[in-house]
Formats: structure tokens, C-alpha cells, sequence
């Protein structure tokens, strides 16, 4: 170390290529005080982050043990509401059967679906953020079988997808596992 | 130059284009870039810098600690504890905030240890002072609310003591207590009052520490010999040479209040608070936060209810008019043997005083409660106006650079042989 750099002259001008002793301590001061500006900031900022409790609900467990064929629940899911629907046979080859071309937002069945019966989906309308119709057997499901959004009229199908009206998107499907065959965690 | 800009002497365009129309720059230039400073500070001088980083710590940690605590006194310990263990870094966060408290505390009180010795009180600094004396009062006030918001046992049963203390008043008290608590005990509506002036007195504190630097640089900083410099031979501009000796003094601070936040974080506390406040249990002890102490100890030294908030209340007061009642000429203690020692006993007696304080109100605590109190006033209505005019001080010094910089010879002998400055 002490050979890459010429030994500075004590006092009087030193010009050198290198800098001046002078330089080099004032570059590492200003290093360090860089870094300790950081290390006493960072705190402050990520205490704003989600705390642990935040954390600890930003998961949902959902028991699909008494959900019926046909049936579908809403659970709360990161303040958000999320429609798990148990496909009978008819919904699922209705949505497997649709072309992609008449999709606003082309996405196979299979792609949304861990397991074909069940459908896991955001309840929030891709148009503006309504919640959409069709959890209760008496809602208006629109015209695929899916949801109904009654503020502008988007219609989902059985695969939560946009078929007809404003909406741009599918309805989202959250990240979600299935920790035994009767029960998922969302998130 | 065009008329209404400042004509600023920067040459970074971008500088100089905001200076001219607002000479911040130019501003800071001149106090804390140029403005010159006795030579001769001692370590005394650094507190005045710590005490407004510390404003500025206690500022922030706050802001932030309101982001996730709650108002309610249904919500307000557990929003406190939420933090402690929910919130990223709320813990180091709190803990920072409420040691912090106790900072503000001891580098104000060595501040002011600083002004008494040195008598930066005296003329022309009577005002610089009496602003002093203000923080210290609106500090009290923000860290009395500040204690009850975590509403502990301590932080109930304390805002229960001193709101209480108000109904002494005669004919309007009970009225004025009433007022305060919003309410006929301390509940919701007191805490949520303390909550919203809690965050506002800290940012009078800001402007008042704006008028107390303001009126310093007028009249300059007082100095160890406690004698007026005499030219630039007796001073140095404010950086490098105090921006330097600061950041010493900041590194210093900074040890202490990390070994506090770190290694000691409750013992400044008391673990009563750490308990709900529960209005139908009342502690054992009733303690105020330990900067309260001696003030405490004044409280219940005289067995008058009325008395005891009276002269409690002076205790302050009498700081006020200090610079009416030392009659010496002579600024700094050094050169006032007799003076000199009563001040000592004074700050002995200080802490005697917060010792009593925390002691149960009775038996050989309240004799030596009433005999320090005594000392505390008497020493600033008796002793130091008698001793102003009685005292022989010492020779002053004739100038602050004369015993240093006259070039040759040890100190003492050539100061010795100099001719000294008329008391």
C-alpha cells in the first residue's frame, strides 16, 4: 500500500499528481460522512415501510373445506377483497372453450388455475376500482357466467376474465398456495 | 447593481442569483463563517450547539414517532408498544426520542452552569438570558406533555399531580383546572390537548432559539475572563476554528447518548410506565422525570399548597431577573474567590435538591428539601447582590490575547509582572 503512493513531503506544496495529503483526508471525511448521513437516515425512511404487523396480515388463509360446487366466498385480503369460487364442470369448459381472439386481455383458463375448481381472484374492477357482482347465487353475474360490475358495466367470465365493457384487464389473480388440498394461503 | 438586490460577494452564479434576492448565503457567511469569536472558549462554550442539534434530533425522532402513535386512551400505550416492536426501527427511534429528552435536559442545565459561572447574564446579555430562560421553560412544558402521551402509570398519575396543582389558585382554580383537563379528571381529552401542543411548543422553541442566537451575535459571545474583546487579536472567525471544535464536542455528545439509547435506554426512566395508566391505582411513589426533580423538591418543601406552587414557579422566576440582582461589575467567577464558592455550593445544592425530590415526602427529606431550598434563593436574593458590592475581585486580565500571545517567558511570571486591567 505504502508503495503506490509516493511519500507525501511534510508541510510546504505538495502538487502532485496523486493530491495533497490535505485531499485525501478531506476525501474520506466526506466518505464517511456520506455514509454516516445514510446509516442515520435509512431508519427514519424505512420506518415509514410496513411494520411487522402490516407484514403479518399481508397474508390470508382461506378454508376451502366447506365451500360447495357452484359456491363462492370473499375473503379480506390486504384491505382488498379477493372472490374464491369453486367451478362446477360447466363453468370450467365454458372458459376453456373461449377463443383467445375474443379476448380483450388474452390469457388461457390454465394459466389462472392452480387447480382447475378453483378460481382465485382480485374482487376489484380493472376499470375503476369497483367491487363486482356475481359472489351471491342472487347477483347478476353479466352475460359469461362470471361478475357484473355495476358501475360501468364490465362483464367478467368464469375465468374472471374481461369480456365485454371498459374494464382493460382481467380481474387479478394474487399470489397464492395451496398448503393442503383443503386450504390456501393468498399472499 | 440594480436596486432591492443584495449585493453578494458569492461568484457561483446559481449562489449568487438566490443571495441577491434572499442573502441567506451571505447570511451565514457572516454568523457562523466569519463572526468572530473569542479565542479563548473552554469546553463550556460547546453546549450552546449541542443544545440545538439536540432540538433538531428531538424534531425529527418526533415527527416520526407521531407517524404511528395514537392520541386515544384506549389506543395510546398499545400504539406506543406497536412501535416499539412492529414498526422498522421503532424502537431505536423511541428510545432516541426519550433519551433524548433527558439530553436536552443536561447540556441545557450545563448551558446555564455555563452562563451562572461565567456571568454571561450580566450587561448587555440580559435579554440573551431572559430568552434563555424562556426555552427552559417552554422545554419544560414540551417534555411534561411528552411524558404523558406513552400514558403509563407515571404519565397519568403525573399530569394528575401538576394539572392538579393549579386548583391552588384561589377563587378561579378549580375553574382553571377544569379548563385544562377539558374534563373533570385527566382522560381523553386532556391527552389529546397535550398531544397537539406537544408538536406545536417545540417550534416556538425553534423561533425563541432564533432570537436567543440572534441577540448573542449582537452583543458577541461572552468569554472565560469574562472581559470584553479588545480586536481581531482577541478573536477568531467562527469557522474553522469553532465549526472544528464543535464537531469535537458533537462526537463526545454523540458517545453519551448512544451509550444511553444503547446500553441504559430505561434506567433515566421509571418502570412504572411501562404499567396502563389506571385512574383507580395510584403509585406507591409518584415520581416526575429526574430534570423535574429539584423543582419537585421546592414543591413539597413548603407544607402550604398554594405556597409550594408559588415558590416553585419562582424558582423560575427568579432566573429571570438574575441580571438585576448580581450587582458585581465583574462578569466571569474566575476572578470572584468569595463569589465564587457560593455558586459551587449552589450547584451542589442542585443536586441535592433532585436527590430530595425523588425521596417520599417526609421526615429528614423535607428538612433537607427546606434547607436547599432555602440556599437556592437566598444565594440568588441575598448573596449575590450583598457580595456584588462587598467582594474584593481579582485584577482582571488586560486584554483575552495579552497573557497568550505576548510572545516569550512563561505565562504566569510574565503575567504577573503585566499591568492589569482595571476592575
Amino acid at each position: 500500500m505504502g508503495d503506490a503512493v509516493a511519500p507525501a513531503g511534510h508541510g510546504a506544496g505538495d502538487h502532485e499528481a496523486g493530491g495533497t495529503r490535505r485531499d485525501f483526508l478531506g476525501l474520506t471525511t466526506t466518505a464517511f460522512a456520506a455514509l454516516g448521513v445514510g446509516a442515520v437516515v435509512w431508519p427514519f425512511i424505512h420506518s415509514m415501510n410496513p411494520a411487522r404487523d402490516v407484514l403479518a396480515l399481508a397474508s390470508t388463509e382461506v378454508d376451502l373445506s366447506k365451500i360447495e360446487v357452484g359456491q363462492a366466498v370473499t375473503v379480506m385480503w390486504r384491505g382488498k377483497p379477493v372472490f374464491v369460487r369453486r367451478r362446477g364442470a360447466e363453468e370450467i369448459t365454458a372458459a376453456r372453450a373461449t377463443p383467445l381472439s375474443e379476448l380483450k386481455d388474452p390469457a388461457p383458463d390454465q394459466g389462472r388455475v392452480q387447480r382447475d375448481e378453483w378460481l382465485v381472484v382480485v374482487g376489484v374492477c380493472t376499470h375503476l376500482g369497483c367491487v363486482p357482482l356475481g359472489q351471491k347465487p342472487t347477483d347478476a353475474r353479466g352475460n359469461f357466467g362470471g361478475w357484473f360490475c355495476p358501475c360501468h358495466g364490465s362483464h367478467y367470465d368464469t375465468s374472471g376474465r374481461i369480456r365485454l365493457g371498459p374494464a382493460p384487464t382481467n380481474l387479478a389473480v394474487p399470489e397464492y398456495t395451496f398448503t393442503s388440498p383443503t386450504q390456501i394461503r393468498i399472499g | 447593481m440594480a436596486i432591492g438586490l443584495h449585493d453578494s460577494e458569492f461568484k457561483n452564479p446559481v449562489i449568487r442569483w438566490v443571495d441577491q434576492r434572499l442573502p441567506v448565503f451571505t447570511m451565514m457567511q457572516k454568523e457562523y463563517g466569519t463572526f468572530p469569536t473569542p479565542r479563548n472558549f473552554n469546553y463550556f462554550w460547546n453546549f450552546g450547539a449541542l443544545a440545538m442539534v439536540n432540538l433538531m434530533i428531538m424534531i425529527a425522532t418526533g415527527i416520526f414517532l407521531s407517524m404511528h402513535y395514537t392520541a386515544h386512551t384506549s389506543y395510546a400505550f398499545d400504539s406506543v408498544e406497536r412501535i416499539m416492536r412492529d414498526v422498522n426501527f421503532g424502537w431505536l427511534i423511541r428510545y432516541v426520542h426519550m433519551n433524548g429528552a433527558s439530553m436536552f435536559f443536561i447540556v441545557v442545565m450545563i448551558h446555564i452552569w455555563r452562563g451562572l459561572y461565567y456571568g454571561s447574564y450580566k450587561a448587555p446579555r440580559e435579554l440573551l438570558w431572559i430568552l434563555g430562560v424562556i426555552i427552559y421553560l417552554l422545554m419544560m412544558a414540551t417534555a411534561f406533555m411528552g411524558y404523558v402521551l406513552p400514558w403509563g402509570q407515571m404519565s397519568f398519575w403525573g399530569a394528575t399531580v401538576i394539572t392538579n396543582l393549579f386548583s391552588a389558585i384561589p377563587l378561579v382554580g378549580e375553574h382553571i383546572v377544569v379548563w385544562l383537563w377539558g374534563g373533570f379528571s385527566v382522560d381523553n381529552p386532556t391527552l389529546n390537548r397535550f398531544f397537539s401542543l406537544h408538536y406545536l411548543l417545540p417550534f416556538v422553541i425553534v423561533g425563541v432559539v432564533f432570537l436567543h442566537v440572534a441577540a448573542l451575535h449582537i452583543t458577541g459571545s461572552n468569554n472565560p475572563l469574562g472581559i470584553d474583546p479588545k480586536g481581531p487579536q482577541d478573536t477568531l472567525p467562527f469557522h474553522p476554528y469553532y465549526t472544528a471544535k464543535d464537531s469535537f464536542g458533537l462526537v463526545v455528545y454523540f458517545i453519551v447518548f448512544a451509550f444511553l439509547v444503547f446500553f441504559m435506554p430505561n434506567y433515566l426512566g421509571h418502570a412504572d410506565n411501562y404499567i396502563p395508566a389506571n385512574p383507580l391505582v395510584t403509585p406507591a411513589h409518584i415520581v416526575p422525570e429526574w430534570y423535574f426533580l429539584p423543582f419537585y423538591a421546592v414543591l413539597r418543601a413548603v407544607p402550604d399548597k398554594l405556597g409550594g406552587v408559588l415558590l416553585m414557579f419562582g424558582a423560575i422566576a427568579v432566573l429571570f431577573i438574575l441580571p438585576w440582582l448580581d450587582t458585581s461589575k465583574v462578569r466571569s467567577m474566575r476572578f470572584r474567590p468569595l463569589a465564587k464558592w457560593f455558586l459551587i455550593l449552589w450547584g451542589l445544592n442542585f443536586f441535592v435538591l433532585m436527590w430530595a425530590g425523588a425521596m417520599p415526602a417526609e421526615g429528614i427529606y423535607v428538612t433537607i428539601s427546606r434547607l436547599a431550598t432555602a440556599y437556592y434563593f437566598a444565594y440568588f436574593l441575598v448573596i449575590l447582590p450583598v457580595l456584588g458590592r462587598l467582594e474584593r475581585p481579582l485584577k482582571l486580565p488586560e486584554s483575552i490575547a495579552m497573557p497568550v500571545l505576548r510572545g516569550g517567558g512563561p505565562v504566569l511570571a510574565g503575567a504577573a509582572a503585566k499591568p492589569m486591567e482595571k476592575a
